[in-house]
């Protein structure tokens, strides 16, 4: 196909930061007033912009922590080298104004039409758009069942954790610790390995659609492992945000 | 440092700019590899942001499948590794 050349036709908009609570010690959720916003899906991301003085620009892509019809909210792990998560956590204040373009994506998305049962697993930060997808089948009340299983280094790096207590009907979420582990603790203290997605996961019987978000090698895992399990690939959706700032 | 495959993102992280190059949602659309015929979803293609532009390659064969480049606003755009995108 030949090459070309074309200009731009998404509008960046002008947000401006409501709230910002921090979720963890590196992790913050901002809440984004953004005029002419036009709705999103659970599961969709923004993507961001912060211009220099001297005109350089970065963009990055944040998923949306929110779900449809809730203000949008991002929520930002602090990447020390990074180029735009370290602003965004630590720079801004309520008041502030960022440039932001979206929604955007319609492959990473559930909706309750698409039904289940649902399978989410989550490494890290990756846990963003999972939430949002909770949040919606709750707010829909969708009756469909999920198993969450979220991967983190230890249990105060670990997001939402309030909200994911909660219990909710229907909900079943499983955590891993991967690094450190409270005193006591019963759970997953490892990697998430085969043996470990053959012990959670829904049985491929069922016909599960799954949602796979985090490092990439996270995902890479996660995804051939529930294919092995007999998952059919294209119900395994994936979100990979390396580990530079996404 | 993190592993070097962590570097490697996905179509959905470059929906956005899909989005302003192409004018529509792009991550669901079908990509066919020019060289080995690999048929996949935008959203699950290889993708390289090395800095000075955007590199989709092919997870089967790797083969380069997009290029995009912006300079002064405007993206520059090389779809010549692909056989069809619909």
């Amino acid at each position: 196909m030949a090459g070309t050349a074309v200009r731009g036709r998404l509008t960046w908009l002008t947000a401006t930061v409501g709230s910002i609570v921090d979720e963890t010690a590196k992790v913050r959720t901002l809440s984004l007033e953004v005029p002419d916003w036009a709705g999103h899906r659970a599961g969709q991301h923004l993507d961001i912009r912060l211009t220099a003085e001297d005109g350089y620009q970065a963009e990055r892509a944040y998923s949306i922590a929110t779900a449809p019809g809730e203000p949008v909210a991002i929520t930002v792990e602090r990447l020390d080298d990074g180029e735009v998560s370290p602003y965004l956590t630590e720079e801004l204040r309520p008041g502030d104004q960022i440039e932001v373009r979206g929604p955007v994506g319609g492959y990473f998305v559930w909706d309750p039409v698409d039904g289940g049962p649902l399978m989410l697993l989550a490494g890290g930060s990756g846990i963003v758009p999972l939430r949002a997808i909770l949040r919606h089948r709750a707010r829909e009340e969708s009756p469909v069942p999920v198993r969450l299983l979220y991967s983190s280094r230890s249990w105060s790096e670990v997001i939402y954790r309030a909200e994911l207590d909660q219990h909710a009907p229907g909900v079943a979420v499983i955590h891993t610790l991967t690094r450190e582990q409270p005193a006591g603790w019963t759970g997953y203290a490892r990697r998430v390995d085969q043996p470990m997605l053959a012990e959670v996961a829904w049985s491929a019987a069922q016909a599960p659609l799954a949602y796979v978000c985090g490092p990439t090698s996270f995902v890479e895992t996660v995804a051939a492992g529930l294919v092995a399990l007999g998952y059919s690939p294209g119900r395994v959706k994936t979100e990979r945000f390396g580990a530079t700032g996404s | 440092m993190e592993p070097l495959e962590d570097r490697v993102l996905d179509g959905n992280a470059i929906g956005g700019m899909l989005l302003e190059v192409f004018g529509t949602e792009m991550t669901t659309a079908t990509g066919a590899c020019g060289s080995c015929g690999t048929v996949g979803q935008v959203a699950e293609l290889a993708v390289y942001r090395p800095g000075l532009g955007t590199v989709v390659r092919c997870r089967h064969c790797d083969n380069v499948l997009m290029v995009f480049v912006q300079v002064s606003g405007v993206t520059c755009v090389d779809l010549r590794g692909l056989a069809s995108l619909t």
